[in-house]
């Protein structure tokens, strides 16, 4: 079976704690990304080495985290988010300004964006937090819980960071639905969901931001101005057609009509050239690893792990659901890279260590007697 | 702590309780993956077209490419209208590395004013990096060398050639030519979008005007691949553009330089027809102007010189200006009253320098304060007997006499293929009930018969109404084009000539009686214009007028030298030759010349010379 644990047999994967299948499909996506970056970037071969350091340094950190076992992580959870959740409260006070929102600290001269930590840190405490709690949570648990999730996202917002919020409250609700949030409660919070979307329209977004839904919801009001990227895009992927126009011959990407090809919209680079076998392909390998997390989940031998591997998984989902759904016109221009096809640094590092959180929970398991 | 103890962890049900939800997730997640998928093979399969289409249009433009225009030459093949090459530097912002030296080193080899830099350097903020801004226009043959020989060091920097229309002969032919311009807001609105995407220039007046068409020819376009910034990668495809027909003119420029010439600097116009086809072998007005300062716009203090100058340079007498025909419409008068059986030849009526109405004590003057004794109308017309017409006129009637005079084309527009013509005026009762507010006067009847009263004409009506005189009736519309020819296929095709209507008479002797008094006004001792007959070898038919710019009180004698010239009389002069077959008819006014058998009619001599000379060859 494709996910089932064969990483027994390999002696030598098995000694650094990695998961082969998990690893196979990481790669093989890293190795797409390198493909479309070399010709989304007008076969700039420099860009390609930058993300080949890029990709060696994350993999770096996910061979260490694999590493450390999941109970030393549950010891760390809280300092480890104690720390972000100061340092996302120093942004917002000394941040730096970056493309008009405050993301960046700089400590030693060197930029650390702390919302990337907060990604792993939310769903490790909220893991943490619900692990000795009898589950289904109660209300009052459940409350504590979902505030922890919530605060951080509120801090995030505000810098603003719509995407890196939406995917920290992802990772923190589906944290919460795996510990066994109630059906009922979903349900009640999808009716609020509207009245409440009222509200944030009038009292919680920027201009910039209302300018980002109204475009959304109509992208051809303002075809040169916000309207550009999605139009675009879309032309891109639509006509890239079934078999797509070939490697490196996309005229959208390469006669430079598609804006920010190679980071947020390189999707819309890959869907142009490829097609739709080609995207077959890509969300196959996606599913592939999503499954493969929820299985390594599934078989973990802890609440904590079930909970953190459950969550980091699906905030993986979330990466791969909202990017694809905005280049392709279905969500709003929110700012989510394509996990590990995106050229760019930071956010790989962390997804990455997310997977080494998934080999090592499932590598450090105790063999149980037979 | 007590009560934490009472809800009990419960490994094997949570392991469950997740499993459950492992579940339910996974399919969650194979959902969002389907509507992924669902997405994408609605933007690729089911609008795959519509995309492709935007795909295509994103990158590929069309651009226009401009047809030359066609050339115009006179009957003999002179030049007359061309498409000169001009020069023009030109920058690429991108690809120069120092702007202001570059800059420097391209004054120090041609002249660069400050107005050009500053022009440029306001236009380079506006253009893309990529595109070339033009610094200098109109560059002269040594500038362009002086910038080749240093093209290797200064990078960047391109000279650009564009086609300007030029007009060789300059000032002699603007009056029938006429000339382009820059296309206006208002022209632009009533152009073909298409055809003329990259035309700058249009036809403003003359034939570039009425021929636009024409001459223009069909814009051609090539299609070019470009990105988003707009810069062009490469040339897809071209359709050439078909350029615009030349044209080949009736006029002759060396008879027109002959008739500017003969005018000698006064004012006036001519206008030279071939009666049996219509061909305006000349039309002249003085003064002229030079058309090529119209072309890439004229300065403002160049242009107020010309339209505010007394003697209106910019205006075209022949087509436009409107002058009393004076004792030139005698011979049409004469035709009504034979035709209409008010006289015949032989009648005779006593002159006696002048005229009056019945119960009236105006006295109508002659011009010949003695009188001309016994006068016919051959005699009438000979010695432009003012009483004889008088006469002729009250029996005649205004109502006959307008509808008569009004078929050889007085008093409507001529037809002629160039645009911006007078209609002229030919007074009738209703004209005058509706137009002054009163009747008829009999007395207003006796000076139209002379020319003098309501009635107007143009020198083209005049020239063309002689011509329509001369070949028996035969009104044909005045072709200032005569070939068109096709450039690719070199295909001429000679404009027909075309009648627009016939005198109708019902004694065609009539035409022969009034030639002859007309000739005879030349060739006979005593006709007005005598003095041109003068080593003539063929015969000229023609007739004298003269127009009153100011109106004399009664008995008071004409002084010419006592009068301010621009309050001197017209001089009109209508000919056509040879009489018997006539190949040539004219009409010419020389404004405040005086007498029109002194001025005038010597004019035509000339001109009328030099034609015959010219078949004769």
């Amino acid at each position: 079976m494709l996910l089932s644990d064969v990483s027994t047999n390999n002696s030598v994967l098995r000694r650094f704690h990695l998961d082969p299948p998990l690893l196979g499909g990481l790669l093989l996506l890293a190795a797409a990304g390198l493909v479309i970056i070399y010709s989304a970037s007008g076969q700039d071969i420099g860009m390609i080495w930058r993300q080949l350091t890029r990709l060696a340094v994350s993999f770096g950190v996910m061979l260490l985290l694999a590493q450390v076992a999941p109970e030393t992580l549950m010891r760390w959870t809280k300092l480890i988010f104690g720390i972000g959740l100061v340092m996302l409260i120093a942004v917002l006070i000394l941040g730096v300004t970056g493309k008009g929102a405050q993301r960046w600290l700089s400590i030693a001269g060197i930029r650390f964006q702390p919302s990337e930590l907060m990604k792993l840190a939310v769903p490790m405490m909220v893991a943490w937090y619900l692990a000795e709690k009898s589950l289904p949570p109660r209300p009052g648990h459940l409350l504590l819980a979902g505030l922890l999730a919530l605060i951080p996202t509120l801090l995030i917002v505000k810098q603003p960071d719509l995407g890196t919020a939406l995917l920290i409250a992802g990772s923190g609700f589906f944290v919460l639905l795996f510990a066994g949030l109630q059906w009922r409660i979903i349900g009640a919070a999808t009716l609020l969901a509207a009245p409440l979307g009222w509200l944030m329209w009038e009292f919680g977004m920027h201009n910039y931001q209302r300018q980002r839904v109204l475009t959304f919801l109509n992208p051809e009001n303002d075809p040169l101005g916000a309207g550009y990227h999605i139009i675009q895009s879309k032309i891109a992927i639509g006509s890239g057609g079934i078999y797509g126009k070939g490697w490196l011959n996309g005229t959208q990407s390469h006669l430079e009509f598609l804006p920010e090809r190679h980071t947020d919209f390189i999707f819309a680079v890959f869907s142009e050239e490829f097609g739709l076998m080609g995207i077959v392909f890509l969300l196959c390998l996606y599913l592939f690893i999503v499954l493969r997390g929820l299985y390594i989940a599934n078989q973990a031998q802890d609440t904590f792990s079930r909970l953190l591997a459950g969550g980091l998984t699906m905030t993986f989902l979330i990466y791969v659901f909202v990017n694809i759904g905005m280049v392709s016109g279905l969500l709003p221009v929110v700012g989510v890279p394509l996990p590990l096809i995106s050229y760019g640094g930071s956010s790989m590092v962390t997804l990455m260590a997310a997977f080494g959180m998934l080999m090592s929970i499932h590598t450090h398991r105790k063999l149980l007697k037979n | 702590m007590k009560r934490r103890v009472m809800h009990l962890k419960n490994p094997e049900r949570e392991r469950h309780l997740f499993s459950v939800r492992a579940v339910v997730v996974s399919i969650f997640s194979l959902l969002l993956m389907a509507i992924l998928l669902g997405r994408m093979a609605h933007l690729q399969i089911l609008q795959h077209d519509l995309y492709t289409t935007l795909s295509t249009n994103n990158r590929v433009n069309v651009q226009p490419l401009p047809p030359p225009r066609g050339l115009i030459y006179d009957r003999n093949g002179v030049l007359l209208a061309q498409n000169l090459p001009t020069y023009s530097l030109e920058i690429v912002q991108e690809r120069v590395e120092d702007m202001e030296s570059t800059l420097a080193d391209i004054a120090s080899l041609i002249e660069i004013s400050d107005e050009d830099i500053e022009r440029f350097e306001q236009e380079i903020k506006r253009r893309r990096r990529f595109e070339a801004v033009p610094l200098r226009f109109r560059l002269s043959d040594e500038e362009v060398a002086m910038i080749a020989v240093n093209n290797h060091r200064l990078i960047g920097v391109e000279i650009t050639s564009t086609l300007t229309r030029h007009y060789p002969l300059g000032p002699l032919t603007v009056h029938s030519v006429g000339y382009v311009g820059r296309i206006n807001e208002k022209e632009l609105r009533s152009l073909d979008p298409s055809n003329y995407a990259s035309t700058n220039y249009v036809g403003k007046t003359g034939v570039e005007k009425s021929h636009e068409t024409l001459l223009h020819g069909q814009v051609g376009y090539q299609r070019v691949e470009t990105n988003a910034r707009g810069r062009i990668l490469r040339v897809l495809d071209r359709t050439s553009p078909v350029p615009g027909q030349n044209l080949y003119l009736n006029i002759d420029v060396a008879l027109q330089r002959t008739a500017e010439e003969a005018f000698k600097g006064e004012r006036g116009a001519l206008v030279a027809i071939s009666p049996k086809t219509g061909a305006v072998l000349s039309l002249v007005s003085i003064p002229t102007y030079d058309p090529n300062l119209f072309v890439n716009g004229i300065p403002l203090a160049t242009y107020q010189t010309l339209s505010e100058s007394p003697d209106q340079p910019l205006f075209n007498r022949a087509l436009r200006g409107q002058y009393p025909p004076g004792s030139t419409t005698k011979p049409f008068v004469g035709l009504a009253g034979l035709e209409l059986h008010k006289i015949n030849a032989w009648d005779s009526i006593v002159c006696p320098g002048w005229y009056s109405l019945k119960g009236d004590d105006h006295r109508y003057r002659d011009w010949k304060k003695s009188g001309h004794g016994v006068v016919s109308l051959h005699h009438a017309i000979i010695e432009s007997c003012d009483v004889y017409f008088y006469d002729l006129s009250l029996s005649l009637g205004i109502d006959n006499i307008s509808n008569y005079l009004s078929q050889f084309g007085f008093g409507r527009k001529t037809e002629i293929d160039i645009g911006g013509e007078s209609g002229g005026l030919m007074p009738t009762r209703e004209w005058k009930r509706r137009v002054r507010k009163e009747p008829w006067f009999p007395g207003e009847t006796l000076i139209t018969g002379i020319g003098q009263g309501f009635n107007l004409a143009t020198p083209l009506q005049l020239a063309s109404a002689t011509a329509t005189l001369a070949a028996g009736g035969k009104r044909m519309k005045p072709l200032v084009v005569r070939t068109v020819e096709d450039p690719v296929s070199q295909v001429h095709n000679v404009l027909p000539p075309l009648q627009l209507s016939e005198v109708e008479v019902k004694d065609p002797g009539n035409w022969r009686r009034i030639e002859r008094a007309m000739t005879a006004v030349v060739h006979s001792p005593k006709g007005t214009a005598r003095r041109i007959s003068h080593g003539l070898d063929y015969t000229i038919a023609g007739k004298t007028g003269t127009a009153q710019v100011f109106t004399i009180a009664q008995d008071a004698k004409y002084k010419a030298d006592e009068l301010a010239k621009r309050l001197h009389d017209h001089a009109l002069f209508i000919a056509f030759a040879p009489s018997n077959d006539p190949e040539i008819a004219v009409a010419l006014i020389v404004e405040n010349g005086g007498s029109g058998s002194a001025v005038a009619a010597p004019i035509a001599r000339i001109v009328i010379d030099s034609y015959m000379q010219g078949i004769r060859e």
